[in-house]
């Protein structure tokens, strides 16, 4: 049994939110009370990456599959839980001890407007990881040797290594990115909505780089999307989230092919194809997902499920290992089991 | 009932920038028939909102409208005054935008937003205004329609903002309404919430829309036709069935094998190489032909007119698919 390059147990995120002082005063049985509001992003998220792996998170807007990327950089603190990478727990290590756990672990973003320094050469954006990485005495030529040969390696060429990121366009922001992410060598790469922004003619040439360099790096990924049909190309195993709990986890042919969570079933019946062959009868879900600072008693998707029964309310539903494999939360399917 | 409802011919439309002339509608044709859903596909750069727009003479300077006629229901709109559009815009024709959080606006109530549509568009008073609007709403799949009527739009969410959009652009009964990205902003579930309603009420009241999107799923669930936009000028047009089964553009080849499929995982996708090109730097000869995989030096010599190809599909290349190849 090999170590997972990633494991995360129980993950709880919890903002405060909800303004000022005098905003949240109440007066109550004679006390003046300030309560914080508290947004419930990530409730107790388990999910665990083997090597080589491709795992992927999807959900709508809202769900935390974010987040729970976000946390397990440790861009967010995570407010319990245990995030394990390669073995080692960081869920409580400070900044600094932190540094030495990203040569293991990078990340990539949704904007690639947004995550790269408009005043920083192509050059430095892409070795800047590995410099804060290096060990002393490895000369600037050499850093700039090596940033030049990741560049080539996403398809830039070395003239376009003297760059500033707005020359470039979105597709090849991305791939710049990515070769930052590849700087140091990773063994994990979170990418957060990696291709959402990008044409669909440019998403498939960055999604065949990724899965080349997995290939070729022996890279794990935690890809998160809101795209089905991304997620089915990428993802060994997908694990579909809604409002910050795991409904769903299991392999890419079991969840496509028999998804057991009626919010599973509804995503998949929902997203647009254009096979017209295969439409499937669509199982309709009403409204719109509940706000993360009142969370529905019992089952978190009670409120729009059309199979929901009055033990949904009363009780929130476990994800529990199915026969096959996948795991579920959903009292239709554990009442069997 | 198979009459043209909007008819457009040779449209241009081009911004005059200080970085050269960008010709981002160039020589553009297709017709709208009543009843009809006809979806504008391309990727960005495409030219394919600012057709929208161009339809009702939004586009501000250094934009402006070159050459070409836009004839609806029989009159020109090129050639009308903007007091006579006036009454065009949002009562014969109507948009949707693409993003719900800045089309309304957010300093008055969503009853009033709708109250002015049917001011200037009708002359109901103020009760059978006020009625129209609470049966508009139930109609979106607004519940309590009426205490919403005096909501304003950030106690909305973006699916239900979108559905009063919905509504504003149906109130005054559109024949044709103008749905540019109307559920990109949106997650899944309720973009096909939103569809199917925009689907019934088209249908319910026999207009017609134009459907601008990037999203050929999309598509090839919502739209009749298909409309297929690269660097400002169709390269493809014809039914959509057609179109998404054996299309004979290599460009619409390459969008449709770049989406990933539920069907058949292979490897790799099929990928179109290279970028989009400068639009300001087009040279002679098809925009397409340095991302084409069937270039020849004629591509390079000569742009290629649009021309029928098969059945009900029009393509602009020297070198079509053939129907058993595509």
């Amino acid at each position: 049994m090999t170590t997972p390059v990633l494991e995360v147990r129980n993950l709880v995120k919890a903002f405060p939110v909800g303004g000022g002082i005098f905003e949240r005063l109440r007066f109550a049985k004679g006390h003046l009370l300030a309560p914080q509001k508290i947004l419930r992003a990530v409730n107790g998220v388990s999910l665990s990456i083997a090597p080589g792996e491709v795992m992927a998170l999807v959900g709508e807007s809202g769900c935390g599959k974010s987040t729970v990327a976000k946390t397990i950089a440790r861009i967010y603190e995570p407010t319990s839980g245990e995030i394990r990478i390669d073995g080692e727990d960081v869920s409580h290590l400070a900044f600094k001890q932190m540094r030495p756990v990203r040569r293991k672990l990078q990340m990539i973003f949704q904007d690639p407007y947004a995550s790269l320094d408009p005043r920083q050469r192509v050059k430095d954006i892409v070795i800047e990881p590995r410099r804060a990485q290096a060990e002393k005495g490895l000369s600037r030529k050499a850093l700039e040797a090596e940033a030049v040969a990741l560049l080539a390696r996403v398809g830039l060429n070395a003239e376009q290594a003297n760059r500033y990121p707005h020359q470039f366009s979105g597709g090849q922001r991305q791939r710049i990115g990515i070769a930052r992410a590849l700087s140091v060598r990773p063994k994990l790469i979170i990418a957060d909505e990696p291709v959402s922004a990008l044409d669909v003619s440019i998403q498939a040439q960055i999604l065949n780089l990724m899965m080349d360099l997995r290939d070729e790096f022996g890279l794990s990924y935690l890809f998160v999307s809101h795209d089905l049909s991304v997620v089915h190309h990428i993802a060994d195993r997908i694990g579909v989230m809604y409002l910050g709990f795991m409904v769903e986890t299991a392999t890419r042919d079991q969840l496509f092919n028999q998804p057991k969570h009626p919010y599973t079933r509804a995503l998949l019946s929902a997203a647009p194809t254009v096979d017209r062959a295969l439409r499937k009868p669509e199982i309709e879900i009403a409204g719109e997902v509940p706000s993360a600072l009142r969370l529905p008693q019992g089952c978190c998707f009670r409120t729009r499920c059309p199979l929901a029964f009055d033990r949904c309310a009363a009780e929130r539903p476990a994800l529990l290992e199915q026969p096959d494999g996948s795991s579920v939360a959903c009292h239709l399917h554990n009442q069997a089991a | 009932m198979n009459e043209t409802l909007l008819d457009i011919r040779g449209l241009k439309t081009h911004f005059h920038t200080f970085g050269g002339l960008v010709k981002a509608v160039d020589g553009v044709s297709f017709d709208v028939k009543r009843g009809e859903v006809v979806g504008l596909v391309g990727e960005s750069g495409g030219g394919k909102s600012v057709i929208g727009f161009s339809i009702l003479r939004l586009i501000d300077p250094p934009g402006r409208i070159e050459a070409g006629e836009i004839v609806f229901d029989g009159e020109d709109l090129i050639r009308k005054t903007e007091d006579e559009l006036r009454a065009v815009r949002g009562g014969e024709i109507a948009m949707v935008f693409q993003d719900p959080m800045t089309s309304l606006n957010p300093v008055y109530t969503i009853g009033r937003q709708m109250d002015e549509m049917l001011k200037l568009h009708t002359d109901l008073d103020e009760p059978a205004r006020r009625a129209r609007c609470i049966r508009m709403l139930e109609d979106v799949g607004i519940s309590e329609a009426e205490s919403r009527l005096d909501a304003y739009p950030h106690q909305f969410s973006g699916g239900m903002r979108q559905r009063v959009v919905i509504a504003i652009a149906l109130l005054a009964g559109s024949r044709l309404i103008i749905a540019d990205e109307p559920t990109t902003a949106l997650d899944v579930t309720v973009q096909s919430q939103i569809l199917k309603l925009m689907r019934r009420q088209i249908s319910e009241r026999g207009a017609a829309m134009i459907l601008v999107t990037h999203d050929l799923a999309v598509v090839s669930e919502m739209a009749d036709r298909v409309v297929v936009l690269y660097c400002g000028k169709v390269v493809e047009r014809g039914r959509t069935e057609d179109v998404i089964a054996h299309p004979a553009h290599p460009y619409t080849r390459g969008l449709l094998d770049s989406i990933p499929r539920i069907t058949d995982r292979q490897h790799r996708l099929r990928q179109i190489p290279g970028t989009v090109p400068d639009i300001r730097k087009l040279g002679k000869g098809c925009s397409f032909r340095e991302r084409c995989f069937r270039a020849q030096p004629l591509c390079a010599e000569q742009a290629p007119k649009l021309a029928p190809v098969r059945h009900s599909l029009d393509a602009a290349c020297h070198f079509p698919l053939e129907e058993s190849e595509a």
